[in-house]
Parts: structure tokens; C-alpha cells; sequence
């Protein structure tokens, strides 16, 4: 049963088409990944399913509804959140503030689990709660934004590059923290570069390239495919 | 030492606090709206006159039904006072601003749609009430509550520096602790972002653009009081030097906009001591000119988020 389905999605900056018509399906309780180059249009799939960008033309449909012409606050109210590319901090806001901005759609104050789930998969967030989003690390601040959208519930997580920036070693403890979300409950669409860990991670992946989507299978077939051996895993 | 700086500066300080601290209740607005749009209000004196011309209504409603006048009146007017001053914000938000945001228009569509949406707003008062300044029905007889050395200090004017202290307070717990001040907090740091975490940014820019309209309207209020008279283009001079306050004290911050008023104050009424009081406006923009060629980012260069 998909959760998320994007159909022919056209998503353009002036004149120029960033995604050309894209569809994909996100089943529930799966983690399904958007693997492509600089410029494929990874990003603007995102924003466009969080509804900071539009759909012009196409569908995209959150468990049953569509959302492509809701405005960004009514797709979170609906299960939705994102850790945005750069991650995206509040600078400004305490680390407790970052994560009540990701509650922002609860109303009311967290209940003190929400913390808690954040705090037992961050547990370094915990020890800076009165710092400022701005003066904490790269892996810290990655740990922050993944943390602030679990604060929302989402029941779809979306990823934006969680290890962009991060030393080999964070890399891995993301990633093993993302299926750790995955397996308490929550589906996530993760976008990235690092195709191979996004791949080991997975269980299907989609290769976007120019805008268009020109592969998708399981992700452990992906793994072994030859084109994307050569293209993203480094492989000759 | 010319006098200006001794005998007679306790005197000018008092002076420029107190018109510091009308400057400083305008001056929030303009800078609440800068911190979450990037955007001057330019017609932001017209939300202050708004405030000054419904409290001026309100007591005459009041006396004409035969009420004596005293101080409570003050706090009684200061209601319809904010109130218009909201009103007339989230107004202009909603008419002059919202469909070229829509549009995404470019920055100087803003300020045209400022200026005619001041025009309009200060024509429409001066078609309605005349073009003569109308008395403000007197609120708190002036006595002088205290001496400091050869200078008296009326109660006027600490009911004006005390209400400033309040709101600004008042304001600054907002900011801080509720969820709207979270959410405008938010948006003016990063305002996609805000909206992905589920922030309404047209509710956010409404919410803003009511708290400067509540203190633009006290502060027309407490002008009245002050002065005693108001008209069309009241908001002219205190609302471009209300703009002068929050550059120099640093646009987008709110501690900023406190210190810039009254800073300005201060500096345009001992200036206008040692000058002659004929040259107080040409030093208050003196000022504006000095901060705009050395020092742009002013006296808190920082966004509304890292005080607030």
C-alpha cells in the first residue's frame, strides 16, 4: 500500500526544468532512496513533496490525498517532515527551541517521550539543549535537523542528504540511526549522493538523472548494476 | 562648556527619553516587520496616526456624553488606540503588501505600494477631519512628580517612559516564549525552513504586523496625551524618525530598536539644546545619514532572532 505517490511531477525555476516528469510510489514502512548527481533534481523533489516548491503539472498524493497544492504547513499537519539539505538549522534558536520548531504543528507543548525517543537516538543533543543551533558541529547540527522533524510524528520522514559534510565514521552512525527511525514505525524517502550507503540502507531506489528518472529496482539490484557501479558507486 | 551640556543637559535628557521612548514603540514595528519580510514599512507612521486620531475619537465620544476627563481616560483611549493601530497594520499587510508577495513582486513595488498606501491613508484622515490640528481631550494634568537637581520630571513623561518599558517587555516575552513569537522568530532566521516544520508564514507576517500596529497605536496615544493635538500628518515626523531609531539601533532586533529611540531622542534634544531647538529634526537625520554611511548594520547589526 504506497503512502506516497508523486505522477508525472514537472517542477520548473523560470524557465528552466529542474524535474521532468517524475513518478514514484513509497510504500508504507519502507525505505525507499532518490540516488542521482549534483543537479539531478533531488532537492527539487523534495521541496516539492514538502510543498515549498509546485507541481506544474503533475500529482502527488499523500496517503490518499492530494497534496501538491497545499501550502508547506498543511502537508506536515498531515505526516510529513523533512531534514532539509544543509541541514537548515534555526542558528539563532537554542537546540531545544530547533526541536520545538519541529513540534510546531503538534500544538501544545512536546509530551516529554518525543524528547525522549530524539534524545535516546541523539544522545548528544541532550548535553546541548540550551546551546545555539549555529555553534554545534556539522554532525551535530545533522543529528539536530533529523532529530527537530521527528519531533513533528511524521509518518513519512524525507532525508535530504543526511551525510552530506560528514566525516566516514558519522556516515555510518546516520545511516545506522536512519534504519533504527525506519524500524520504530516510520517510512522515509532519503535522498543522496553517497549511493552506496543510501543503497545498503534501502530496500528500493530510484536513479534520477537531468530531472527524469531513468532506473529503479531493488536496491540491492541497484547495487550490483552496472551502470550505477560506474556512475555513482566509484566502480569501473 | 556650553550651558546645553551642563546646566541644562538633566533637562534634555528627560526630554529626549521621553520622545526616545514614543520613537522606540514605532520603531518596534518597523523592525518586527524587517525581521520577518526584509521589507520597511514606509507606512507605518499612518499605523501610529491611526492609534492617535481613535484615541482622540474615544474621548471625544467620552466627554461629549458629558465624562470628566482624568487620567483613567488615558488608559481608556489607549485600547481603541492600539486597537486602531492594529487594525490599520494588518490593513496594509493584507492590501499593500500581500499581493505583490503573492507575485512575488521586486523589493521597490514595496515601497511604492508604502508611500501610496501613506498617502491614501493620511488624505483620507485629512478629507474626513480637516487639515487643522484637533485638540486631544486632556487626560493626565502635567505635575511634576520629581526633582533631579534643578529639573522636574513630570508624571507625563514617566507615563510615557514606564508604558514604553512595559510593552517593549511585554513584547520581548512574546517573542520569546509564545508560539507565535517562535514562529516569527523562525521566519525571520529562515522561512522555508519554518514552513516545513509546519509554521503558517501568512499567519506569522499577520501576528507581526498586529504587534507593531498595538504599539504604534499606544504610542499615538501617548502622543496625544503629550502633545495634545493630532492630525492627518502627525505620523510624518515621529514615524520617519521612529525609522531613523530602528537603523541606528540595528533593523530586525528588538533590544535594538529600544536603545535606537531613545538613543536618537536623547541625541536630537541635547543637539537641539546647544543648536537652538530649530535644528532638532536636522540632527536626528544627521544621524540617520551618519549611521547609514558608517555604520549600516547599526548598533545590534543582527536579526531579530539573536535578541528576541
Amino acid at each position: 500500500m504506497s503512502i506516497l505517490e508523486l505522477q508525472d511531477v514537472h517542477v520548473s525555476y523560470g524557465n528552466i526544468e529542474a524535474v521532468k516528469g517524475i513518478s514514484l510510489t513509497v510504500d508504507e514502512g519502507e525505505i525507499v532512496t532518490l540516488i542521482g548527481g549534483n543537479g539531478a533534481g533531488k532537492t527539487t523533489t523534495l521541496k516539492t513533496i514538502s510543498g515549498v516548491r509546485r507541481a506544474a503539472p503533475g500529482t502527488i498524493v499523500f496517503d490518499e490525498e492530494r497534496i501538491d497544492h497545499m501550502p508547506s504547513h498543511e502537508i506536515v499537519k498531515r505526516g510529513v517532515c523533512q531534514a532539509p539539505e544543509g541541514r537548515r538549522i534555526f542558528p539563532r534558536m537554542s537546540v531545544r527551541e530547533n526541536l520545538d520548531m519541529g513540534a510546531y504543528s503538534q500544538k501544545g507543548t512536546p509530551p516529554t517521550e518525543d524528547y525522549e525517543r530524539v534524545f535516546t537516538l541523539f544522545p548528544v543533543l541532550r548535553d546541548r539543549l540550551s546551546q545555539a543551533g549555529g555553534t554545534l558541529s556539522g554532525g551535530e547540527q545533522q543529528m539536530l535537523a533529523i532529530g527537530r522533524a521527528l519531533m513533528a510524528r511524521p509518518r513519512l520522514l524525507l532525508l535530504d542528504e543526511p551525510s552530506m559534510g560528514l566525516a566516514p565514521m558519522f556516515v555510518e552512525k546516520i545511516f545506522s540511526i536512519i534504519r533504527e527511525i525506519n524500524e520504530q514505525g516510520t517510512t522515509i524517502l532519503l535522498v543522496e549522493q553517497n549511493a552506496q550507503m543510501a543503497l545498503q540502507t534501502a530496500s528500493r531506489g530510484y536513479v534520477i538523472e537531468s530531472g527524469e528518472i531513468v532506473l529503479e529496482d531493488r536496491a540491492a539490484k541497484l547495487l550490483t548494476d552496472e551502470r550505477v557501479k560506474k556512475a555513482y558507486l566509484g566502480e569501473a | 562648556m556650553p550651558d546645553c551640556l551642563t546646566t541644562q543637559l538633566p533637562l534634555r535628557l528627560v526630554g529626549g527619553l521621553t520622545s526616545g521612548s514614543i520613537y522606540a514603540l514605532i520603531a518596534l514595528g518597523y523592525t518586527l516587520v524587517y525581521g520577518v519580510l526584509q521589507l520597511i514599512n514606509f507606512a507605518h507612521s499612518e499605523v501610529f496616526m491611526g492609534g492617535s486620531l481613535a484615541g482622540l475619537l474615544a474621548l471625544e465620544a467620552l466627554t461629549h456624553h458629558g465624562a470628566q476627563t482624568n487620567a483613567i481616560f488615558l488608559f481608556v483611549a489607549l485600547i481603541p488606540g492600539m486597537l486602531a493601530g492594529g487594525v490599520v497594520a494588518i490593513a496594509l499587510e493584507r492590501f499593500a503588501y500581500r499581493p505583490l508577495r503573492r507575485r512575488g513582486a521586486a523589493r521597490l513595488s514595496y515601497l511604492i505600494s508604502a508611500i501610496g498606501a501613506s498617502l491614501l491613508l493620511s488624505n483620507i484622515v485629512l478629507l474626513w477631519r480637516g487639515r487643522n490640528f484637533e485638540n486631544f481631550p486632556a487626560t493626565v494634568a502635567p505635575v511634576p512628580i520629581l526633582t533631579l537637581g534643578n529639573v522636574q520630571i513630570y508624571n507625563r513623561q514617566i507615563i510615557i517612559v514606564v508604558a514604553m518599558l512595559i510593552m517593549t517587555a511585554g513584547l520581548d516575552i512574546f517573542v520569546r516564549t509564545s508560539r507565535a513569537g517562535k514562529g516569527i522568530r523562525a521566519v525571520a532566521q529562515d522561512p522555508e525552513t519554518a514552513g516545513m516544520m509546519g509554521v503558517d508564514i501568512n499567519r506569522v507576517i499577520t501576528v507581526t504586523f498586529l504587534l507593531g500596529g498595538l504599539l504604534a497605536g499606544a504610542a499615538g496615544v501617548l502622543y496625544g496625551m503629550f502633545f495634545g493635538v493630532t492630525r492627518f500628518d502627525v505620523g510624518f515626523i515621529p514615524g520617519i524618525k521612529a525609522f531613523t531609531a530602528a537603523v541606528l539601533g540595528g533593523i530586525g532586533n528588538i533590544r535594538g530598536a529600544l536603545v535606537g529611540g531613545l538613543t536618537l531622542g536623547v541625541v536630537e534634544n541635547v543637539g537641539a539644546g546647544c543648536c537652538g531647538n530649530q535644528w532638532k529634526d536636522v540632527i536626528a537625520f544627521l544621524v540617520l545619514v551618519g549611521v547609514l554611511m558608517f555604520r549600516p548594520t547599526g548598533l545590534f547589526g543582527e536579526g531579530v532572532g539573536a535578541k528576541a
